[in-house]
């Protein structure tokens, strides 16, 4: 049987996006959690999988105590376990080290597995980076943007479409990808599921000590990058109202942005009775 | 003692060159960040028969090629492009490192960066160097909503992505020259574990609706399905694809793959229409990055009417119809 793990992240929801505008920072301690679109797609990458050739289907995720809702969430879908790994010494990592951390995970509780997945990226830092490092930190044959996947034996097969071109790609398991939102349309959890989710299902908490990370062994594994501020962008919009009937608002609005239109487009819609002055 | 002459790499990154520029502007934004580091821009150019890139990097800016080109290089691996680039930045050591942010930069960065242990900056839009040379990187998060200013304090080289487009490359010079240096395919290379079983070119030029410059939304104020479908026509006329909310997705009148918001796409169109859409948060949350937003609806009082550019008061239905016959009337002249 087939062991996959599936790597989520819970991100804010943007609806609830406490602002400080005093340090000019987010205060992700407040903001409400959801499960990473691209992840959730990754989950739903597995469960298909598992319904076709039998799985045994983990989840792991890095974050505070209460991203443990996520797990309850990937298991009311129909995933069989849990691993959340909460620290305060593992707080403010970047990829490098979440890369690090989640793979030091994956070699403590799921060194037999065979497949990892990822979402290809979040929709908080959009970095897209956790998934390809993992691949380095563990050593494994991997791919990006996975649009579709295909199990023969030991062999994965991977389509996917980059930088205009589709491929399709072959690798023996172990193996990484990440999942895009192209295709695997994640499926609702059941209430039933959700019921059982929330009671008799159990979820695995590590610390940075039960992975054997320690402040000493995080400095040669740790962040490489900072922050040195966030701030939001303040676009600059003209905001011009056109108001009438449709047809002259719509012949108003040609005529006043016709050359950016066609600029945009590129072929000219630009009217021809104009130069006739 | 001699000081190491300083230096700034860019990753030549030509595959989809004639739609995407990257490596060119990249070169340009090196040169500009070399002057006061008093470095050099050095262009690295893998592959097989790459004497065309060679000569493009040249006159678009780089001091040095460090140039590999082998017929077992034919194809785009990324793994022997990781081996190879690895062991040129540990023979070398540049001070920065850029990647163009195409699908192929994206995965292969990453990689990099781990196995030469040092940072990474994702899809940035903005580049700058501080008087120490420390390259400090702006990258867009929560959809292009916010953006951090990122560097790598300790840990060489300063990696990043930048998004194609973020700056202007310098108008081609076929008199510049550069030190060519020719390398040898070192034999130490493992076949790579991916294999590459198809690989084609996308018959038509693939759009996305992220990367489509032209976006057509409609929000429950387009009525009714019939309505909606007729946003497929005005996208058409423009090239652009067409984008949905949240109720319209669940009401069937578009797929899953049209969702554009927090939990769907984020689009960066050069300009977007929307029809008959509120605004509310987890739609505009995808809208950072919209260059020009042009809004029509009943209600002038809409969050989506006052973040527009241009907000057109009328039925989105009715307006769709006009703007659709009109348009056609001028793309006919």
């Amino acid at each position: 049987m087939l062991n996959i793990v599936v790597c989520i992240k819970q991100v804010p929801m943007v609806t609830e996006l406490p602002w400080d505008e005093k340090s000019a920072t987010l205060r992700r301690d407040l903001a409400a959690g959801m499960m990473n679109p691209a992840c959730k797609h990754a989950v739903e990458a597995a469960l298909q999988m598992k319904e076709k050739h039998g799985a045994v289907v983990t989840v792991l995720t890095m974050g505070p105590p209460v991203a443990e809702e996520v797990l309850r969430e990937a298991l009311a879908m129909g995933v069989d376990g849990g691993l959340l790994i909460s620290d305060r010494l593992l707080a403010g990592s970047d990829t490098y080290a979440t890369s690090f951390i989640l793979a030091e995970a994956v070699r403590k509780a799921c060194p037999q597995f065979d497949l990892i997945l990822c979402g290809a990226y979040t929709s908080d830092s959009e970095t897209a980076q956790v998934g390809p490092q993992m691949a380095e930190e563990l050593n494994l044959p991997a791919a990006a943007y996975a649009e579709n996947l295909e199990i023969n034996g030991r062999t994965l097969r991977v389509r996917r479409l980059v930088d205009n071109f589709r491929e399709t790609l072959e690798m023996e398991f172990p193996a990484l990808v990440t999942v895009s939102m192209e295709k695997y349309s994640p499926r609702y959890a059941s209430f039933r599921g959700l019921e059982e989710a929330f009671s008799d299902r159990d979820i695995f908490v590590f610390n940075a000590q039960d992975l054997g990370i320690t402040p000493e062994n995080l400095a040669g594994h740790g962040s490489r990058t900072k922050v040195r501020k966030v701030f939001i962008r303040k676009a600059q919009k003209q905001n011009v109202m056109i108001t009438g009937a449709a047809a002259s608002a719509a012949g108003e609005f040609l005529d006043r942005y016709q050359g950016m239109i066609s600029a945009a487009i590129g072929k000219s819609i630009e009217s021809k009775k104009k130069a006739v002055e | 003692m001699k000081e190491k002459q300083k230096s700034i790499w860019v990753f030549g990154d030509y595959r989809n060159y004639y739609q995407n520029r990257v490596t060119l502007q990249l070169l340009s934004k090196a040169v500009d960040l070399a002057r006061p580091m008093n470095a050099e821009v050095c262009a690295v150019v893998i592959g097989c028969d790459i004497d065309e890139w060679i000569m493009e990097y040249t006159a678009h800016g780089a001091d040095r090629i460090l140039a590999i080109d082998h017929p077992s290089l034919i194809g785009y691996s990324t793994e022997y492009y990781l081996s190879l680039v690895e062991q040129l930045v540990g023979q070398r050591d540049p001070d920065i490192l850029l990647i163009g942010a195409t699908d192929f930069g994206r995965e292969f960065a990453p990689r990099l960066a781990k196995r030469l242990k040092t940072g990474l900056s994702a899809d940035c839009v903005g580049l700058d160097i501080t008087p120490e040379g420390l390259l400090v990187q702006i990258a867009p998060s929560f959809g292009g909503n916010m953006l951090a200013e990122i560097v790598t304090e300790k840990h060489r080289p300063q990696m990043a992505t930048v998004r194609p487009g973020t700056f202007k490359e310098i108008p081609h010079n076929h008199e510049r020259t550069a030190i060519v240096e020719r390398l040898p395919l070192p034999d130490n290379l493992s076949a790579p574990r991916v294999r590459v079983v198809e690989y084609e070119r996308a018959v038509e030029r693939e759009h996305t609706i992220e990367n489509a410059s032209v976006i057509v939304c409609g929000g429950r104020g387009m009525g009714n399905r019939n309505n909606f479908k007729k946003l497929k026509e005005l996208a058409n006329l423009l090239g652009g694809d067409v984008g949905a909310t949240r109720p319209v997705v669940y009401a069937g009148w578009a797929d899953h793959g049209a969702l554009v918001g927090q939990a769907g796409k984020h689009i960066k169109p050069k300009i977007l229409f929307s029809f008959g859409i509120s605004g509310a948060i987890q739609h505009t949350a995808g809208l950072g990055e919209a260059n020009f937003i042009v809004a029509i609806n009943k209600n002038p009082q809409a969050t989506m009417m006052k973040m527009a550019d241009v907000a057109i008061s009328a039925d989105a239905g009715d307006l769709l119809g006009s703007l659709i016959k009109e348009l056609k009337k001028r793309i006919r002249e």
